[in-house]
This record gives structure tokens, C-alpha cells and sequence, in this order.
């Protein structure tokens, strides 16, 4: 495995050649949203400079070139997946958490009555809890987790009985708060033993690691674009094209229809049915590019990479800190993504970020919309640092210092 | 560099490491009203006696960043003993003192009338805040659900 020289994409990354605060830019916060690079932002310039037009309607040319490029970022999607139905599988949703709100109103209304069980995991993000229990709350099913670890992996013991009477399991491929990176195809096999399909939030996973559609063998995936060097205001939701041809539609309005008259409407076949009004088009056009930028890297150096430093950071973090600062995930290793939850003795992670921001790093506090898993670690809030493709060991080193400055500060 | 110093003074420091009426009113007789800071998580429990218009005891809990536990614990010291009426003028007058700069900030034509730093004693080291607007809420934290505590009790 050749692994790339980060220098090369950070010269791709404007905002990576920006002093703040008297320092150099050092953005460790690729969990919340990743740097695009000019090529995303150039591709999305270009859109609205020579091709803008509405998509699916005109006859005219431009009209044309702005369907063909939206529809251009469908099958770019599902190249990068390997979805197995190619790209009519592909939704675009306004971002991973919108998608599963259309999962749960979507497929879970018609699938799911009361009583039935969707089973999710102690270290969901938000996005995938909530419109679960919107849901238990309209219609009475149950919502179930599966339990965290003391070593921060799914607790899997009891997996069968967690298994029973479930309809839906939903669990993200890598934890925002810890770094884990959960055995997606053994869930997927449990899951489809007992009939249950699964739903994997890829918010974390789809930049970082491979991710093959037909290998995980899950029934949905969501993400989000801006996470993988994308813009803002684009997610996905593939799903299985059966699954798909079978869910009622979710938001509606024009485009998402086959006819409407004065008494009815006839819903249009999938993708479309689930794209109401205009879609983001420059958005699905910057999330193309984006993975065209990852492709041409290669998503297996990147793995690589962000793995190795991972490693150099959890390592440099013991040398120079002990059990002082408190790194809440698994220690390196196949299982562990780029993403490193840190308590400070004695520091609260809000006063380590604003002490780590006067030296121009950008690392982000708070709970990180885990709250469960939050309690689960029994700790308030953390101070989280995540990597991209752009990060290099110096970027580590420089969190270090920072991290020196807040215990001197408040010891 | 200069303005995180201001940020983190000395005295904020002390009151973090030390917070002073740490704890929770068990009387019967005490008001008691719960803050939270939804996007960080922050939290803080206040119980008060009231006797006679006069706020004779006040106690305070929960966990947070420096800032909030650092601008309850400089609040408390500031309104124990004092009449309700003075209490309510002193959360005013922060509030505006965590508002001032906010407005500087999006360079609003509002005037409003400078706060007078003198009367807010200890609590003026809390005025570097604001220029960190991220931090204002979790300065303000403890002041809103004082008078979340004191409008609850019809105080």
C-alpha cells in the first residue's frame, strides 16, 4: 500500500494556507466537516457560471447540461459505494440526518407497527436516534440498543436476544465520538438471520475507509457530503432498489410526482419519488468532484494514512501526557478511525478548545450530539480532535503543544 | 495571546478551582430552578432562600466549562444577602455588561448605555467574554437560571 504525501492535498486546501490568531491553521475537526479542496468549489463555480439551469424540466441546452451533470453525480455516487443497483438507488437527501428521517418516516411507517423493534447502538449520533423515537412516539414500536463496552466496541454478547422482534437495525460503520469502526457485515448477517434489514450511518466512515456496498451487504446507507470534501447541503440515502420501489414517498411536491389531479397524485418511480422541488444541484455536482478528489488519491491510501496517524497521535498523546489526558476509544488498530475524543485532567473540553484555538487549532468541544454515549462514558463533554486526508504529523505535534499550554494554564 | 489571559483572569481561575457556595439547598423553603446549555452540555442547579425580600442563601451545583461555573460561583457571592430587588438590577446590569460588546461586535447603531464596571466589583473580570461570543452563553448560564429561579417563585 502506497501511502500519499498529505503536502500535495494541502496544497489543494485554501483555507489550510490561513493564519488565525497569529498561527498557522491547524484543522483537526474533519468529524464535524471536512476542507473541500479547489476542485470541489471550482466544480460548483463552473455549474453556476456556464450550466446553471433547473434539472429534469427545460429542453433547452443548458437545461440538458445541468440534468446531465446532477444526474452524472448519481452514478458518481454509486461508483464510489459500489452499489449494487447502480445509480437509481442513489437519493439525494439535504444530509444524513434528513436521511434518516426519510428512512423512519419513509420505510419505517409503512414497515413498522406497534410493538415492532428497530435495534440501534449505545453510540448512535443523534441523527440516528431521534427520528427513531419520533417514531415510537407516532406509532408504538420499540427502540432498542445495543450496549458499549468498557474497550469501546459494541457489545455483541447478547446479540441475539437483543435480536428479537426486530424489524430494523441502524448503527453507524464509525463512532464520531470514539474512533470505533463497527463490524458492519457480521451485523448485517445477524440482522438478515432473524428477517431485519440494516441501515448503516456512514457519516464517519464513507471519507476515511473503503466502503463497498455489495461486501457490507446492508439494506441503507446514509451520508453526508460536507464531510467528504463536499459542500454543504447534500446527503445521500441508498437503499436497496426493492426496498426502495416499495417505500411511500416522503416530503412532496413537484418532481417527486407522475401526475397530480384535483383528488390525487401518482408518486414517480425511485429516486425521484423521494426528491421533492428543486434539488441541490450545484451541491450533488461539489459532491461528485469530492469523490472524484478522493478516488484520485485512492481510498485505501487514505485508510493508510489516517490510520498511521492515528497511531502517532495516540502514541504522542501517552508519552507526553500519561493518564493525564484521558483519549476515550479504542487503542490503534484496524478497528479504529482517525477520530480521537479527549478529556484534559482537571480542564473542561470547552476551556481546552478555547486555549487550543489561541494557537490556531480547530478541534471541537461539547457532546457531540451522542448524549447516550456521553452518559454511557460518564463524562460531560470531551474535546474532539478528527483527522482528514490533509492532516500530517505535525498537525499532531501542534495539538500536543496546545494541549501542554491548557494543563499548564489551569494546573 | 493577550486577549486569552483576559479571558481566563485569575480571579475566574480561583473561582473555577474553588467555587464558592458550592452545594444544594436542602430547606424545604428553598426555590430551586435547573439551567442547561444544550449545545455543550453544561449544567447548573441554583437553590435560594428567600426571607423577607432579602436573598439570605443561595447554593449552587452542576458542571460546565470555566466560564459558567466560574460566573455562578462570582454570581453567588455577588447576590448573597442582598434584597431581591438589588439582585434583579445586578443580573440587568451583567446581562448588559454580556450584551454591550455583543452588539459592538455585529457593529450595531443601538446605542446602549455603557455599564458602569465599578458596581459589578469582581464580576467585571468576567468582561473579557465577550469578545470570545461562542463563551457568552456559558457566562450567562448561572444569571439566566437565577432568574429563572427568582420568576418561577414570583420573587
Amino acid at each position: 500500500m502506497s501511502i500519499f504525501d498529505p503536502r500535495l492535498v494541502r496544497g489543494d486546501i485554501a483555507q489550510l494556507k490561513r493564519v488565525v490568531n497569529g498561527h498557522p491553521l491547524t484543522y483537526l475537526d474533519s468529524g464535524a466537516t471536512s476542507l473541500p479542496p479547489r476542485a470541489v468549489v471550482e466544480a460548483m463555480d463552473r455549474y453556476y457560471a456556464l450550466h446553471h439551469a433547473n434539472v429534469h424540466r427545460g429542453v433547452y441546452q443548458t437545461a440538458a447540461e445541468a440534468t446531465a451533470l446532477y444526474e452524472d453525480a448519481r452514478t458518481a455516487v454509486a461508483r464510489f459505494l459500489n452499489a449494487p443497483g447502480g445509480a437509481s438507488e442513489v437519493i439525494f437527501t439535504k444530509n444524513c440526518t434528513e436521511s434518516f428521517n426519510l428512512l423512519a418516516r419513509s420505510w419505517g411507517t409503512a414497515n413498522l407497527a406497534a410493538g415492532d423493534v428497530v435495534l440501534l447502538s449505545e453510540m448512535e449520533h443523534h441523527a440516528n436516534i431521534v427520528p427513531w423515537f419520533q417514531l415510537r412516539d407516532a406509532i408504538g414500536i420499540e427502540v432498542r440498543f445495543i450496549p458499549v463496552t468498557d474497550d469501546f466496541r459494541l457489545d455483541l454478547t447478547h446479540l441475539d436476544d437483543l435480536l428479537r422482534g426486530v424489524k430494523l437495525v441502524s448503527v453507524t460503520a464509525m463512532s464520531n465520538v470514539l474512533g470505533t469502526i463497527n463490524p458492519i457485515r457480521q451485523l448485517a448477517d445477524a440482522a438478515h438471520a432473524v428477517g431485519a434489514l440494516l441501515a448503516v450511518d456512514g457519516a464517519q466512515s464513507v471519507a476515511h475507509s473503503p466502503t463497498d456496498l455489495v461486501a457490507m451487504d446492508c439494506d441503507f446507507l446514509a451520508f453526508s457530503a460536507h464531510k467528504m470534501l463536499g459542500p454543504t447541503g447534500i446527503g445521500v440515502l441508498w437503499g436497496r432498489q426493492a426496498l426502495l420501489d416499495a417505500m411511500p414517498p416522503f416530503l412532496g411536491g413537484g418532481g417527486m410526482i407522475l401526475d397530480v389531479r384535483t383528488d390525487r397524485f401518482l408518486a414517480a418511480e425511485a429516486p425521484q419519488r423521494f426528491e421533492a422541488g428543486t434539488p441541490p444541484i450545484a451541491e450533488a455536482i461539489g459532491l461528485a468532484e469530492g469523490i472524484r478528489y478522493i478516488e484520485g488519491v485512492g481510498i485505501d491510501a487514505i485508510r493508510a494514512h489516517e490510520k498511521q496517524l492515528t497511531a502517532y497521535a495516540l502514541s504522542s498523546l501517552a508519552d507526553h501526557f500519561g493518564d493525564s489526558v484521558t483519549v476515550h476509544g479504542p487503542p490503534a488498530g484496524d478497528d479504529r478511525g482517525g477520530v480521537l475524543s479527549l478529556t484534559v485532567e482537571s480542564v473542561h473540553s470547552h476551556d481546552v478548545a478555547q486555549i487550543l484555538d489561541s494557537v490556531g487549532v480547530c478541534v471541537r468541544p461539547g457532546h457531540h450530539c451522542a448524549k447516550p454515549l456521553m452518559r454511557h462514558l460518564g463524562v460531560a463533554a470531551t474535546a474532539r480532535a478528527s483527522f482528514g486526508l490533509y492532516n500530517d504529523e505535525a498537525d499532531v505535534d501542534v495539538l500536543v503543544e496546545g494541549l501542554a499550554q491548557a494543563t499548564t494554564m489551569f494546573a | 495571546m493577550a486577549d486569552l489571559e483576559e479571558l481566563y483572569r485569575e480571579i475566574i481561575l480561583d473561582h473555577y478551582r474553588s467555587p464558592r457556595n458550592r452545594g444544594e439547598l436542602t430547606d424545604p423553603a428553598a426555590h430551586r430552578a435547573e439551567g442547561f446549555n444544550p449545545l455543550c452540555g453544561d449544567e447548573v442547579l441554583i437553590t435560594i432562600i428567600v426571607d423577607d425580600g432579602v436573598l439570605t442563601d443561595i447554593k449552587i451545583s452542576g458542571q460546565g466549562c470555566s466560564i459558567s461555573q466560574s460566573s455562578a460561583s462570582l454570581m453567588s457571592a455577588a447576590v448573597k444577602g442582598k434584597p431581591v430587588s438589588d439582585v434583579r438590577q445586578l443580573i440587568d446590569t451583567f446581562k448588559t455588561l454580556m450584551t454591550v460588546h455583543g452588539a459592538q461586535l455585529e457593529e450595531s447603531d443601538v446605542e446602549i448605555e455603557p455599564v458602569d464596571l465599578r458596581s459589578l466589583g469582581e464580576l467585571a473580570a468576567l468582561q473579557g467574554v465577550v469578545k470570545f461570543p461562542m463563551r457568552i452563553k456559558c457566562a450567562t448560564l448561572g444569571w439566566n437560571t437565577l432568574t429563572q429561579c427568582l420568576d418561577d417563585a414570583s420573587l
